[in-house]
């Protein structure tokens, strides 16, 4: 009788994003919710900005306030199913590295954040965004969307694992994850605002390397400390 | 029936006696034999309070994310009370620290809350992330998942500090008042003495504060503890439902 061996990190991995994928492609609800929320989102601030047009700074912060309060949907959901449909004591039982968990959310958030990104993206130049941007600030503009999604899905991970185990987990959720995504979000504007001006301008590299030292920090924080939040 | 000695009351009553002879001597100083600053006059005094505050306060975050590993490592119920008593403490001084920059901002700018000063809006941000602390325990009944989801917490919110610092310091331009540079160098000498016995007052008021908690909290486990052993009930109401760790008693 021959034994089985235990899947590698990388092949567990995969399995699990595989399985957030197809959920997600079978029952589309987290990134219908997302795209949904962004639309509504712009409608909001064309109304209560009272503008047809925004640009600079304006502009940055209508789209990555609109891109991260929809990044919370993603988060709040993002154990959800597995906690009430066991799924999570699933996993516990099988002979998978537990951080593989970390990756496969991580990754499956990451993959519907960047949908996301680019869908709202494109929509904010359509029906707000004043300037148009040429392809060397649509490429600024892609990069910078990987860098700060990456950093959401890593914190947002973390913030998720944590808050799936609580009483009031929307709550938590939102209460935790905002402030920790502040410097996130103060680099992502800085640099997108120079991007979206009258003008055009070019990405500052500082904020590019204080979203790298953000998605460095917290990746290895969460790697470091997933474990201890599923540990039973 | 055996109970244990409160070890964490443990010279108590010398850090309290030290806390109010140091502090005395501070306002003493800062009041009676530092100069009064030629630019911001009267007003300057508050640096007195404000940045030991600052300081104390970031001191407290450091040390419940150092008790928060050393909870992850060990499990002992003891660094959990520790961590989450230097973070409920961190949080009360940290309130301080921003009132009292709420004030120095006025005095200074005349403008009760100022975003370009990048130290005050650090603290804000710092404080809204420490103040989820508090629900996320009480959140969580089991005390064991309790306190290791806390734990996690502490350490990332630890390391969020000096990220949280560097960004807002690139975002806005420096205005704070320089009283006092990263080397001390600036501060005149009779300044300076004043400010360090501030600075160890307010330290020792905080470890005072928090031996005083951790005490408190295991004195009223001991009781709860006794009472049971006599067939009573414990005073405790909803236990299940609390914030704060539970203390073992041996």
């Amino acid at each position: 009788m021959s034994t089985a061996r235990p899947p590698s990190t990388l092949s567990a991995a995969r399995t699990v994003l595989y399985k957030e994928l197809t959920l997600e492609r079978r029952a589309p609800q987290t990134l219908t919710a997302m795209a949904l929320f962004c639309a509504s989102a712009f409608v909001i601030f064309h109304f209560a900005l009272a503008r047809n047009e925004v640009e600079g700074a304006l502009a940055a912060g209508v789209l990555w306030v609109t891109l991260t309060l929809a990044a919370l949907l993603g988060i709040g959901r993002s154990f959800v199913a597995d906690r009430e449909e066991g799924g999570l004591d699933g996993f516990l039982l099988a002979p998978a590295p537990r951080i593989s968990l970390l990756f496969a959310k991580a990754a499956a958030l990451l993959i519907f954040l960047l949908i996301i990104g680019f869908f709202a993206a494109l929509l904010f130049s359509v029906m707000l965004l004043g300037p148009t941007p040429d392809g060397a600030q649509w490429a600024s503009l892609a990069l910078l969307i990987l860098l700060a999604d990456l950093g959401i899905a890593l914190v947002g991970t973390l913030v998720a694992g944590i808050a799936i185990q609580t009483r009031a987990r929307d709550l938590i959720t939102s209460i935790l994850a905002l402030p920790l995504l502040i410097p996130l979000l103060i680099a992502v504007t800085k640099a997108s605002e120079p991007l979206l001006s009258v003008g055009g301008g070019t990405l500052a590299w500082r904020w590019l390397a204080l979203l790298g030292l953000y998605d460095l920090i917290f990746g290895l924080l969460a790697y470091a400390l997933f474990d201890y939040l599923i540990e039973d | 029936m055996s109970t244990t000695k409160n070890l964490y009351g443990r010279r108590l009553p010398g850090y309290a006696i030290a806390t109010a002879v140091v502090l005395t001597a501070a306002i003493g100083l800062a009041f009676f034999f530092a100069p009064i600053e030629a630019d911001q006059g009267f007003s300057q005094k508050i640096f007195y309070i404000h940045v030991p505050l600052a300081i104390v306060t970031l001191g407290g975050f450091i040390f419940g994310g150092i008790f928060g590993i050393k909870y992850l490592r060990s499990g002992e119920s003891r660094d959990d009370l520790r961590s989450y008593t230097a973070i409920h403490q961190g949080v009360i001084f940290c309130i301080g620290a921003l009132i009292t920059g709420c004030i120095w901002a006025k005095a200074s700018w005349g403008q009760w809350w100022v975003w370009d000063e990048p130290t005050l809006v650090s603290f804000l941000i710092i404080f809204l992330l420490y103040t989820t602390y508090q629900p996320l325990r009480f959140s969580i009944e089991d005390p064991e998942r309790q306190a290791r989801y806390a734990a996690v917490f502490a350490v990332v919110a630890g390391v969020f500090v000096p990220v949280n610092f560097i960004a807002v310091r690139l975002a806005a331009p420096l205005i704070h008042p320089r009283v006092f540079s990263n080397s001390g160098d600036s501060l005149p000498g009779d300044m300076r003495i004043a400010f360090y016995t501030a600075l160890i007052g307010t330290a020792l008021l905080f470890i005072t504060i928090c031996k005083y908690e951790m005490s408190s909290k295991h004195s009223r486990a001991q009781l709860a503890a006794l009472r049971r052993s006599i067939g009573g009930e414990s005073d405790e109401p909803n236990a299940a439902r609390r914030a704060a760790p539970r203390v073992a008693v041996r």
